[in-house]
């Protein structure tokens, strides 16, 4: 049955989906993070995504799931704010905030939740479609 | 003798199949949206339906009575094996990240193909009923 690996394809890529999600809610989370001690924020993460085959004999076109190949750190220098009361501010008075780009992470989380939707729309279509093959011949 | 009954249905479920196995490759497409670098895949129906049905014998294979008509004899897949052709989706809008899914055509696809798989049960269903009513005979 060609159809239940549908199953297979759609839900590997939901599940990428809401990986991308968690990690942009994790950069969202830590948008405002000061330097600890060590003197480096939080760095903004992002995945990277990879097809991976997943028909029956492993090599098959047809079937071209996706998995998370990479989860990169953003390496960009912080954004560094002049605070001198600050209890976080280094020796010349400033602070430096995590790297996170809120507007992009917004777009970021806007279209990995639009994926997610488009496959689980998928399978509902693909569950439909084979429970009438399952009724098939029955009238 | 009993291959007379079934005949008929062969036609619908290599084309079932053909449906399935296209039901796939979009799937594939829309979970592969945002994979850098993924190429969109799509398979020709009709060529690949007409090679797959081709070694059927009876009133189903397309007759040439023409000679620029493309006849179906050429193909030499027989049983139930379908191979299909994938041929790659042209990108309507180009992108940074060499990904050719276009979602709406896509999707448009998908629902496009789920239809025409029910038509296909739809086929298949009204055949069986027909032929039991034959065996019954009431």
């Amino acid at each position: 049955m060609s159809m239940l690996s549908i199953f297979n394809v759609s839900g590997s890529a939901a599940s990428a989906q809401s990986q991308r999600l968690n990690v942009v809610a994790s950069n969202l989370a830590n948008a405002d993070t000061v330097a600890g001690p060590d003197g480096s924020a939080y760095k903004a993460r992002q995945v990277t995504f990879q097809t991976q085959l997943m028909g029956a004999t492993g090599n098959d076109p047809t079937a071209a799931g996706v998995r998370v190949s990479t989860i990169a750190e953003d390496q960009t220098a912080g954004r560094k704010v002049h605070d001198p009361k600050h209890p976080g501010a280094d020796g010349e008075g400033y602070v430096t905030y995590s790297n996170v780009n809120a507007i992009e992470e917004m777009v970021n989380m806007i279209s990995a939740s639009r994926s997610y939707q488009n496959n689980l729309e998928v399978m509902n279509t693909a569950k439909t479609l084979l429970q009438k093959t399952i009724q098939l011949g029955q009238s | 003798m009993l291959n007379r009954i079934t005949d008929a249905l062969d036609f619908q479920a290599r084309a079932l199949t053909l449906r399935s196995e296209r039901q796939r490759l979009i799937a594939s497409n829309i979970a592969n949206a945002d994979t850098p670098g993924y190429q969109a895949r799509d398979m020709n129906f009709a060529r690949t339906l007409q090679a797959a049905t081709g070694s059927l014998g009876g009133a189903r294979s397309v007759s040439t009575t023409h000679a620029g008509h493309i006849g179906s004899a050429a193909a030499g897949l027989s049983g139930g094996k379908v191979g299909a052709e994938l041929l790659y989706a042209t990108p309507g809008q180009t992108n940074l990240d060499r990904n050719t899914v276009d979602m709406d055509r896509e999707r448009a696809s998908f629902a496009d193909n789920a239809i025409k798989y029910e038509a296909t049960l739809r086929f298949i269903n009204s055949s069986v009923r027909t032929q039991l009513s034959a065996i019954t005979g009431q």
